[in-house]
């Protein structure tokens, strides 16, 4: 079976997150699935498309799923969660409302693609590369206890995207035991990081930032594993910032689940993109031995 | 000759002929059915002016057959037929049309709903025109009546049926009658301690000379009809035999398990496996817990008959019952089979488990209980001995959180329904801790506040103005844990801000939900339940307490959230129903039930024999007749109909495949004739 990629706007090559998209296609070389970028993709309607417009938010996400389709794609991985949720989102919008299809089909002049399964980051490693993993391990991180983070798009809204239990998700935490690390039982699993609201109301997102850090920190986190740029964004990017606010000395490494398990595959810290975090990832690194 | 049939049009005050032309409705029939012979309309036919109308018409017309075009069938068909009745007529000639409900009360414009209800009459009048005559079926009845269930709806009805002075039969599947009233503390509106009110109720149940009572037993199977109903019970193994034990309570006292999750305590205390569920209980003599005595548990690993184990006996050794001990470990389940004219239904609710709400912790929060936990906890009889101390330490809670509408109005995760007893019961609780824990404070967060009863409003206030509960008008999103307190955010949507508690404890206003095994009893009943899986009642507002199924009643919460007065009170309603239907030696049926036909030999039957019927009756009332020859030999098994079981639903009637099947009142050639009827334009 072909999986198709749709890395979107944050995690493709030279993009903010960039280092997400590369430690993906990384660790997909060694335990697969084989993955392969859908030619031609486009931006997928998260955010401002979303917000403003219904209709042209769909079409944008759909002509994605058509492109799959057409290039005969039964699955997509897009590791990103506001791609994937709003992947999914158009899928059943467009197989809800006939009027929406055909004006979707009217504005990307291909029909819809309602048939290709969407996926994200951990549903693909847990449905095709979990056995690989055991297999291909080389380096574990005893003792490394990782608090895993979903954040809010993962897991939300359930209805639609029917994935993991919603206010205590497992799937990352079997992948991190699975790495040879430690997951912990934590509270803020599936807190609001603020989101798209890191550019308009920073102090929102100082507060619930500073929530998911002291959340983590008091259960004795050495790192927070994410596998969302938007997480990652706010979480990394803004501890100094968070620190500074609330005088606490956090110092709590943010990494992708993709850049944990290329630790444990041995794949090199730099190649992962480990050195384009704002918080320093030595400790991470050298923890897998 | 023709039949003669009178049309009386109902205004319903204004109802009908807001929207009706009843007039035009009366002069279209007299005018142009065919068999019309008088036709007139009155403001309220069901009025007794109305019916003497009726009665006058058909003497001085010399009708033979009546349509009334007015409310549902279900509202008066029997008002109309008892009316007629009285002049000669068979009541089985009076047919009603329904032009309000189907009719004048969905249409707006008066000239559709006239045209609609021209129409709707002239089918009803080609019905009548071939209606036959019918006798009640008459069926003989047993005075005894079976109450299932013994919480405090059982309890009354039971009561109330044995002081009418019919026999009862009373079965509980539990070691002890008293159901979730028992585990209460206090009861609203009035405050008082619901052991004081209910245990001597159950005493009464236990002397009373006209009820037998089967605790740790479960109604097998129903068969029968109404008036005859027979029931197979399963007293299921105690361990125990009733008669020789005196409840002495030595057996349990030195029982070595002690450590058994108590469920009349919710968990939050432990019993022994040798036990009474409190120390109330009827009746006051023990049952073993199979799953947790050492004795059992070592015979099941060695696969070996319990009384050859001999890891412990100490139950058994310490029984001062002489010559033959009480306790029994070879005991065997025993089934008895009784007959009965009615049955309650009282199996009660079950509480919505605390596991279901991941933003509450799904149960992993000791310190997050559910209403009925509080309860145990505010209970003198409880495992605190009536002081609020929480689980998790025993300290006890200077702030607390009370969340409403827990599964509650939420279709997502519970229920869509209100469960109704669960503002009042969280404003009990606020107080009886503020009556506990003086400087403490509660918060309850509500959807809305729903007390209307009698003195229920005020109650509630009482939470609120004079022991100081803060209500906040909002959900709680979140509840997680930070050291050693729950932090509890939420909303306050009165001021449009977040609300975020330390709180020690959090109880939630859990949702009364079906019993888990409530679709097994409907089937063994052959009641019919709602999407919910609450019993169904016959009509939700004229025929609250009767079920689908003909002489079986509905009383509590099996049917629907109830409080306790209203529980009572339909329990009670469900005995004096009982009581008037075992008052009469014989009971009249209605007639429309379906037959399967019967031909003279060769043929015998239509039949094919393919029971489709007999897969479709939701009553179980079709049978499997063998026709034999002279010499015994079967020539062909068909379908039969039980009178006394059938409803005249009229399933079985449409699934035929050789129309061998005809509901009496209701034949194809009658439906026939009213489809015919129908002018299409």
């Amino acid at each position: 079976m072909k999986i198709g990629y749709y890395p979107g706007c944050a995690i493709t090559k030279g993009a903010t997150s960039e280092e997400y998209g590369t430690s993906v296609m990384k660790v997909s070389e060694v335990i697969g699935p084989k993955i392969e970028e859908i030619p031609d993709w486009s931006c997928c309607g998260a955010s401002s498309a979303h917000a403003t417009n219904h209709k042209l938010s769909t079409a944008l996400s759909v002509r994605n799923l058509s492109l799959a389709e057409q290039h005969e794609y039964e699955e997509i991985l897009a590791p990103c969660p506001m791609c994937s949720q709003r992947l999914i989102i158009s899928q059943k919008d467009v197989q809800d409302d006939d009027v929406l299809k055909r004006e979707v089909e009217d504005a990307i002049e291909m029909p819809c693609g309602t048939n290709v399964k969407v996926s994200n980051y951990l549903e693909i490693i847990k449905n095709y590369s979990m056995d690989e993993i055991k297999q291909k391990i080389k380096k574990t991180a005893k003792g490394l206890k990782v608090a895993c983070y979903y954040g809010c798009l993962l897991v939300r809204p359930p209805k639609v995207l029917k994935f993991d239990d919603p206010e205590d998700p497992q799937s990352m935490d079997e992948i991190v035991r699975a790495i040879g690390a430690e997951p912990i039982d934590w509270e803020f699993k599936t807190n609001c990081c603020g989101g798209g609201f890191t550019l308009s109301r920073p102090d929102v997102v100082v507060k619930l930032t500073n929530d998911i850090l002291e959340g983590a920190q008091e259960a004795g986190a050495h790192a927070i594993a994410v596998a969302c740029p938007m997480c990652h964004a706010n979480l990394d990017m803004r501890q100094k910032k968070i620190e500074k606010e609330y005088k606490r000395k956090y110092d709590i490494p943010i990494v992708y689940i993709s850049e944990l398990i290329g630790l444990a595959l041995g794949l090199g810290a730099i190649g992962l993109g480990l050195d384009k975090h704002f918080v320093d990832t030595k400790s991470v690194v050298d923890a897998y031995t | 000759m023709g039949k003669k049939v009178g049309v009386f049009v109902c205004h319903c005050g204004t109802n009908i002929s807001a929207t009706v032309d009843v007039e035009k409705v009366a002069e279209e029939a007299k005018k142009k059915y065919p068999g019309v012979s008088y036709a007139t309309t009155y403001k309220y036919m069901c009025s007794d002016p109305g019916q003497k109308l009726l009665r006058d018409k058909i003497k001085e017309e010399g009708l033979t057959g009546v349509v009334v075009a007015a409310c549902s069938p279900k509202m008066h068909e029997r008002t109309f037929r008892n009316a007629a009745v009285k002049t000669g007529l068979n009541p089985y000639q009076v047919e009603v049309s329904n032009i309000r409900e189907q009719c004048s009360w969905v249409h707006q414009d008066k000239a559709v709903g006239t045209e609609k209800s021209i129409d709707l009459v002239r089918m009803m009048t080609e019905k009548t025109r071939k209606d036959t005559s019918l006798d009640a079926i008459k069926v003989p009845v047993t005075k005894r009546a079976l109450v299932i269930g013994g919480g405090i709806a059982g309890i009354q009805a039971a009561l109330d049926i044995a002081d009418g002075g019919n026999e009862v039969i009373l079965v509980e599947k539990d070691a002890s009658i008293g159901g979730h009233m028992a585990q209460l503390s206090e009861t609203f509106p009035t405050l008082d301690c619901s052991q004081c009110i209910l245990t001597p109720r159950m005493v009464e149940v236990a002397q009373h000379e006209n009820i037998k009572l089967y605790t740790w037993s479960q109604v097998e199977s129903v068969g029968g009809y109404i008036g005859n109903f027979d029931v197979k019970i399963r007293k299921k193994a105690r361990a125990v035999d009733l008669d020789l034990c005196t409840g002495c309570s030595s057996c349990w006292q030195v029982c070595p398990s002690k450590k058994i999750k108590s469920e009349f305590d919710t968990e939050l205390g432990n019993r022994t496996a040798i036990y009474i569920p409190f120390p109330q209980a009827i009746p006051s003599k023990p049952v073993i817990d199979k799953e947790h005595c050492l004795l059992y548990r070592d015979a099941r690993k060695k696969n070996i008959p319990p009384e050859d184990s001999k890891v412990c006996r100490k139950c058994y050794d310490v029984c001062p019952i002489a010559p033959v001990k009480a306790i029994d470990y070879a005991q065997e389940d025993e089934i008895v089979e009784v007959k009965v004219g009615a049955i309650v239904v009282a199996t009660g609710y079950k509480e919505l488990p605390n596991n279901v709400y991941g933003e509450y912790g799904k149960g992993k929060y000791q310190d997050v209980i559910t209403g009925l936990q509080f309860e145990r906890l505010a209970s003198a009889s409880g495992p605190t001995e009536g002081e609020i101390r929480r689980p998790s330490d025993g300290k006890e809670p200077e702030i607390i959180v009370f969340i409403q509408c827990v599964g509650s109005r939420d279709p997502a995760k519970g229920c869509s329904y209100c469960s109704k007893t669960c503002c009042m019961y969280t404003a009990k609780h606020a107080m009886l801790y503020k009556h506990k824990v003086h400087h403490g404070h509660a918060f309850v967060f509500y959807i809305d506040i729903r007390c209307a009863g009698k003195n229920y409003e005020e109650f509630s206030l009482r939470a609120i103005e004079e022991e100081g509960a803060t209500y906040l008008r909002g959900r709680v999103s979140r509840i997680y844990k930070k050291g050693e307190k729950l932090i509890v955010l939420g909303a306050d949507t009165l001021t449009g801000s977040q609300v975020e508690i330390e709180a020690d404890m959090v109880v939630l206003a859990s949702a009364m939900k079906a019993q888990d095994d409530a679709e097994v009893v409907a089937r063994t009943l052959s009641i019919q339940y709602d999407k919910d899986r609450f019993f169904s009642e016959l009509h939700p507002k004229l025929r609250p307490v009767e079920s689908s199924n003909a002489g079986i009643f509905l009383a509590g919460a099996c049917q629907g959230p109830k409080d306790i007065p209203e529980t009572v009170a339909q329990a009670s309603g469900a005995a004096a129903k009982v009581m008037a239907l075992l008052s009469s030696d014989e009971l009249e049926r209605e007639p429309v039930v379906a037959k399967v036909d019967r031909l003279p030999p060769p043929v015998f039957s239509t039949c094919i024999g393919c029971f489709y019927c007999q897969r479709v009756c939701p009553y179980g009332a079709i049978e499997q007749e063998d026709i034999k020859a002279r010499d015994g030999s079967v020539i062909k098994t068909v379908a039969r109909v039980n009178e006394g079981l059938c409803q005249g639903c009229g399933l079985c009637a449409a699934t035929c495949r050789s129309k061998s099947v005809e509901l009496a009142g209701f034949s194809d050639e009658q439906v026939y004739a009213e489809i015919n009827s129908v002018e299409f334009n």
